[in-house]
């Protein structure tokens, strides 16, 4: 068994709409390990199935073929533990809900007291740099606001495994860097595994142990590139070691996209 | 605030006057041209004399005419205002059974699709029945089972008020972003907690037009009850007894109509206030 893998891939196929004139192949033959801890990027071209692939490990989509072990368990079993925190694209807070009312969510949902509840929450906003906004409402915030309370929402309960889905796409370079360094520094507090989901270059090699490379038609992994900056840090972004690795993930896609 | 409060007051005091003088402005022209639109020969729609169309100011004096009611001398609108309250009762009954079948049936519909399939066709269907038509049969029904009169009542007006609930509670239950539902689902919360956390929040903007629609409908479905069924009180018994005597005293119909356009905007602005309240903790927001 493989209960100190994180996320254990095997053979995964998705087929969308199976035997139907709309047949769409997203994935297929997915093989994937993840280490506890680790940090690790999926890239590739748009409709390649990064999204489809982090839906099968969250179990909101289940594999036509192969099989999904989380943290030893079947996907299934891992998200009825409520092993998963998710982030999308679009930071996703319930509008009637106030700042910190959205991040105890997940808290009420597993029937923590009001008062722990409200401690969590504030503990949360000072993570993500936003201590005084856990009174106003989602729309009375930034895009990159609301994002890091989405952030905050999904860590805390401190999930065993983060899955994030572009969750810094629609943002301005500059917050985007800052975002990027205010996750690593709560995924090295907080010791969780990420799995994220980006179409940046530079995104994936700065924050990644491990760069996963996707190929379309259907989605295969087309090559893992390890990553090994040290410790990430504004400077990280001029390191020649840097450029390196963003050059050998621009490579790979480049065999990607000329259909290798 | 209070700004808009008195631009509110503001509002309704302006439409009263547009009426008013639309009505006696009409009346006025018709009375110059033989009810003709000026220099042709086409007849206006209506008739313009003081049978048809009474003047305002008698129609609002009528308000504040003595009438008898059994053994009481009492003025009229204060008879009419007793006989909205009954109306009004029947018509909560009503509104109250329409919401919570509509909504029931809503969230039957947005949990199960077969449900949806199987029961939209049929809801919009209910709706083609003309009131007219199914009232005395609700009546009959109701006698046969010795239900009280009111009951029978406040079903005819349910009748009217579940649909447009169940149509915008079923859009409002559906309206969450696939983001927020797989935000569920990520958590492993059941259904029930969907309900609750996200869908019923999330239908809000959506059930509080259709709950005003209902509202008013509801004291549609009161008076037309009570006119179908011939009882001896509320705000249809009034209707029904001054349309019978309209040629002897026209202005009174028209207070009557009056007094259940009054209880109709009173329900729409009660349900307003609910929604202010209801609402409150994003409305900061949103305006
Ligand atoms: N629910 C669905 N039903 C049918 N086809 C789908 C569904 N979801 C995704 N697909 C198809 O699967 C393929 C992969 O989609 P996916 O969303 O995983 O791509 P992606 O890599 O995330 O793309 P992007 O970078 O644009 O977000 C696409 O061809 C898409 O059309
Ligand atoms: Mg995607």
């Amino acid at each position: 068994m493989s209960d100190e893998l994180a996320v254990s891939i095997n053979g995964a196929d998705k087929v969308f709409n199976q035997g139907e004139a709309d047949e769409v192949a997203a994935l297929s033959g997915i093989d994937l390990d993840i280490q506890p801890g680790e940090f690790v990027s999926l890239i590739g071209p748009s409709g390649c199935g990064k999204s489809t692939l982090l839906r099968l490990i969250g179990d909101l989509l289940e594999p036509t073929a192969g099989e999904v072990t989380v943290f030893g368990k079947s996907a299934h079993e891992a998200r009825m533990d409520q092993d998963y925190g998710m982030v999308f694209q679009h930071a996703g807070l319930f509008d009637w809900r106030k700042v910190s009312a959205n991040i105890e969510l997940p808290l009420e949902l597993r029937g923590w007291s009001k008062a722990d509840r409200s401690t969590r929450s504030q503990e949360m906003l000072d993570l993500v740099k936003l201590p005084d906004f856990g009174g106003h409402y989602p729309r009375q915030l930034s895009g990159g606001m609301q994002q890091r309370v989405s952030i905050a929402r999904a860590l805390s309960f401190e999930p065993k495994l983060l899955l994030m889905d572009e969750p810094f796409g629609a943002l301005d370079e500059m917050t985007r860097e800052h975002m990027q360094i205010e996750l690593l520094r709560i995924w090295e507090e907080t010791g969780t595994t990420v799995v994220f989901v980006t179409h940046s270059i530079p995104e994936s090699a700065f924050l990644s142990n491990r760069v996963v490379v996707l190929s379309p038609r259907p989605g295969r992994v087309h090559s893992i590139i390890d990553v090994d900056l040290g410790k990430r840090t504004e400077e990280t972004r001029e390191d020649p070691a840097f450029f390196a690795t963003a050059t050998e993930i621009r490579e790979a896609l480049r065999s990607v996209e000329v259909g290798q | 605030m209070i700004n808009k409060r008195l631009r509110m007051v503001l509002t309704v005091v302006v439409a009263l006057v547009v009426v008013v003088a639309l009505w006696e402005g009409y009346k006025w022209m018709g009375q110059q041209t033989d009810d003709h639109w000026p220099g042709t020969n086409f007849g206006l729609p209506t008739a313009t004399n003081d049978m048809i169309m009474p003047h305002a100011s008698d129609i609002l004096g009528e308000l504040t005419v003595d009438i008898r009611d059994g053994r009481n001398t009492l003025p009229m609108y204060v008879f009419l205002l007793k006989k909205a309250w009954f109306t009004f009762q029947e018509a909560a009954i009503g509104f109250t059974l329409g919401l919570a079948i509509g909504m029931g049936l809503a969230v039957l519909m947005a949990r199960w699709k077969v449900a949806e399939k199987g029961l939209l066709p049929w809801i919009n269907v209910s709706q083609t029945i003309p009131l007219i038509a199914l009232a005395p049969l609700v009546v009959t029904w109701g006698r046969q089972q010795s239900m009280p009169d009111l009951v029978s009542i406040s079903l005819i007006s349910t009748y009217l008020t579940f649909f447009p609930v169940a149509v915008s509670g079923l859009r409002g239950l559906q309206s969450p972003d696939a983001d927020h539902v797989e935000l569920m689902r990520s958590y492993a919360a059941p259904w029930r907690t969907t309900l609750f956390k996200l869908r019923l929040p999330a239908s809000r903007p959506y059930l509080f037009p259709a709950l005003k629609i209902a509202g008013t409908l509801s004291i549609v479905g009161a008076i037309v009850g009570e006119i179908s069924i011939g009882t001896k009180t509320g705000l249809g018994r009034a209707i029904l007894e001054y349309a019978q005597r309209y040629a002897v005293a026209p202005e009174r119909l028209y207070a009557s109509v009056i007094g259940s356009a009054f209880l109709g905007l009173t329900v729409f602005g009660l349900i307003s206030l609910t929604e202010r309240w209801v609402m409150r903790r994003t409305r900061e927001v949103v305006s």
